[in-house]
């Protein structure tokens, strides 16, 4: 079935998860903290906008809610924060150095073709724009794990951590029309809390270690070995 | 009941987040938890007599197999926080923590009880995620109490370790989501975990193992799951004394708690082993892995946290195993475990107060120093080793006998993995509650009869399981397992 069998919305939808796991390729490649904020934030617009969507397609009136909470939350509030907090511990002019930057792209585009193979047995169950979406977002989440991974900054953790959550989100919004709202407002409460408690460790680290690389938080030992 | 059971630990953390600086702060935790174990007493009650209670709407709901949970979680935070009252006042004298940070702590330990009843209570797989992920947010400060770079380091570690974790179960839920929501008449009821247990049958059986898969790896990781327990020995290790007995105890316990729901829902769907295979695999690995690095350690609160580990391995193992008498070794284990290191962790504490240190070769000589915390940790330890009077012993029998019956070339590992387990526990406790005491070495302040009370428990279930007790495991193995031991 070709893409111009498809209705405009399920086009809409697929374009979307495509912007939506190029942004996080690009937050693989980005070494600095605003931009890197900067993508973050545009990936949690495009969250809100296809929440929109489906409710607009599946005349779903609540999901309007969840998609102005997601706008607020990861596009506007958790931005902000961060913005705020690096220019705080005056690290915004910090270049970080990519560690293996071509094998960190072939990684991830495994990881993409691999989120495909996952979702293969769910073929028969549904149609071409959620699988893909499922697909598209189980990759934004091991794309997120893949930056946790090969970052060492802190505030890189934390925003691969946050996009992580954007490819959840993303899963309940274009493959079953968003969670029931108490569990959606639950979420986005964990999501806020965690943001805050993220920035209040940025600056315990900075006052132990002095710094926000947390390869330097290398203390504590599977064995000891003293 | 159900409802005021999460509203007493609500006004717990409100009252203690306004008056925590007070000194009567300990207090009104303490109080606030009695409340909570009379409030579970009552429904336990309720559901003795009249079978599942549902709340909120069918947002809630308790049955035969989380209404011991609730009673457990319940008596054990009540007794640690009557450990925790004079045991945070010591630490104060100490200039380790501030009074600031007391503040942090009392409401959090509210948090995180009212987090932990939630997770208990939840009908609803989405609020049951949340719940967990609750708890994640209210002690990974806790962990990071003191501030030195090693508990921060670990708080970060738990923060990151679990929440990435809990991030794949959340896209196990959303999975389970997406299959319930194929049914035509499921609309709201699509997370209500009641209605898709009586669905089960007829949900797609590829969704639900591959949303199991994610669901196990991600409440696996805060069950301690090998290879995801990293976090583990760290955060028990550096956090206060407190907060280790109740994640040890509670937060453990509740995460297989949440794993054992989902498999009942996969093994409806799905008429292959699937599931419990999984569970048996990572359980077995967790518990073998633990019992190496058992004999590897030099920290004492980092030893009991390997324990931990070993503990629910076996748990999660007996679980897999399936069938009503694992089901059942499954229960009392949980019960047991629980009760038997909150009490080993606060003896602990207080060893680690008297010597000032939590390394081992620095431990010497509590028999004759404070008898009562030599010997409390002496009787524990040998609890929790499984020797023969006490509850650990009985529920690893019966575990042994199912194993035996069902998977009989896997009963050699699991001995084997208790004899190193043994050993490995032994070998550091022996210098360190006999032996001769280091010069100026004094007694603490503290409130051990939380500890022989535990004991005591463990020591009565191994005994003989009182009837009633024994009744609601039969109901929960009968829920569980579908029909009952004997």
């Amino acid at each position: 079935m070709g893409i111009a069998q498809q209705t405009i919305y399920e086009q809409a939808v697929l374009f979307i998860a495509a912007v939506v796991v190029f942004t996080s390729f690009l937050m693989l490649a980005q070494k600095r903290l605003f931009p890197l904020i900067a993508l973050f934030a545009s990936q949690g617009f495009l969250l809100a906008v296809t929440t929109a969507l489906v409710a607009y397609d599946r005349d779903y009136p609540h999901l309007y809610a969840s998609a102005l909470i997601t706008l607020f939350i990861k596009a506007m509030v958790i931005p902000w924060l961060l913005r705020r907090w690096i220019i705080q511990l005056d690290v915004h002019r910090e270049v970080e150095s990519l560690l293996y930057p071509t094998y960190v792209m072939m990684a991830a585009s495994a990881l993409v073709l691999f989120s495909y193979y996952i979702v293969l047995p769910i073929e028969r169950l549904s149609t071409l724009a959620s699988r893909n979406a499922l697909a598209v977002s189980f990759a934004v989440v091991l794309l997120g794990m893949l930056l946790m991974i090969a970052r060492r900054q802190a505030v890189t953790h934390v925003i691969g951590f946050m996009s992580i959550e954007n490819g959840l989100f993303f899963a309940a919004v274009t493959a079953t029309g968003g969670m029931p709202m108490v569990v959606e407002l639950g979420v986005a409460f964990d999501v806020l809390v965690a943001a805050v408690l993220f920035g209040v460790f940025f600056f315990h680290i900075r006052s132990s270690i002095d710094s926000l690389d947390v390869d330097e938080l290398n203390r504590l030992h599977e064995v000891d070995t003293r | 009941m159900i409802a005021l059971l999460l509203w007493v630990p609500l006004m717990g953390m409100m009252t203690l987040a306004l008056l925590g600086k007070r000194a009567k702060a300990g207090r009104i935790n303490a109080y606030a938890n009695a409340a909570m174990l009379l409030v579970s007493l009552l429904l336990a009650w309720q559901v003795w007599r009249e079978g599942p209670v549902e709340g909120g709407g069918e947002q809630l709901r308790v049955d035969a197999f989380n209404v011991y949970l609730i009673v457990l979680t319940a008596f054990v935070g009540f007794t640690t926080s009557l450990f925790s009252a004079p045991y945070m006042e010591n630490e104060r004298h100490h200039g380790r923590v501030t009074e600031g940070s007391l503040r942090l702590y009392h409401a959090m330990y509210q948090g995180f009880m009212l987090a932990m009843f939630l997770v208990l209570t939840a009908n609803n797989m989405g609020l049951l995620w949340v719940a967990m992920e609750g708890a994640t947010l209210a002690t990974v400060l806790l962990v990071g109490l003191y501030r030195t770079p090693e508990s921060i380091e670990a708080a970060w570690k738990y923060f990151i370790l679990c929440g990435v974790g809990i991030a794949q179960a959340l896209f196990g839920t959303v999975l389970l989501y997406f299959a319930a929501e194929q049914l035509p008449d499921a609309g709201e009821h699509a997370l209500t975990w009641s209605w898709l247990y009586q669905h089960a049958d007829v949900l797609n059986p590829d969704v639900l193992t591959l949303a199991f898969v994610f669901l196990l790896v991600g409440y696996g990781t805060k069950i301690g799951l090998v290879p995801m327990h990293n976090w583990l020995p760290d955060a028990h290790s550096e956090g206060p004394t407190p907060m280790s007995a109740i994640l040890s105890g509670l937060l453990l316990n509740d995460a297989l708690y949440a794993v054992v729901r989902c498999k009942m829902l996969v093994d409806g769907a799905v008429h292959t082993p699937v599931a419990g295979y999984l569970m048996m695999g990572f359980g077995l690995l967790s518990f073998l892995v633990a019992v190496l690095f058992l004999h590897r350690q030099r920290d004492i609160k980092r030893l009991f946290s390997y324990s931990s580990i070993e503990h629910m391995g076996a748990m999660t193992f007996a679980f897999g195993v399936g069938g009503p008498l694992a089901t059942f070794a499954a229960l009392l284990h949980m019960t047991v475990h629980s009760l038997t290191k909150s009490a080993i962790f606060i003896t602990v504490g207080h060893a680690a107060q008297i010597a000032k240190t939590q390394q081992i070769e620095h431990i010497r000589g509590l028999i004759r120093t404070q008898p009562a915390i030599g010997w409390g940790l002496l009787i524990g330890t040998l609890a929790i080793a499984g020797f023969p009077p006490f509850g650990v012993f009985t529920s690893e029998f019966l575990l042994l006998s199912a194993t035996m019956r069902s998977y009989p070339w896997l009963t050699p590992p699991l001995l084997l993995g208790i004899g190193i387990a043994f050993a490995g526990l032994f070998r550091h406790l022996h210098s360190m509650v006999y032996g001769h005491a280091p010069e100026g070495q004094t007694p603490v302040k503290a409130n051990l009869w939380p500890v022989f009370a535990h004991l005591a428990l463990v020591l009565w279930l191994g005994v003989a399981i009182p009837g009633a007790l024994s009744d609601w495991f039969n109901q929960a193995t009968q829920l569980i397992a579908g029909s009952i031991p004997l």
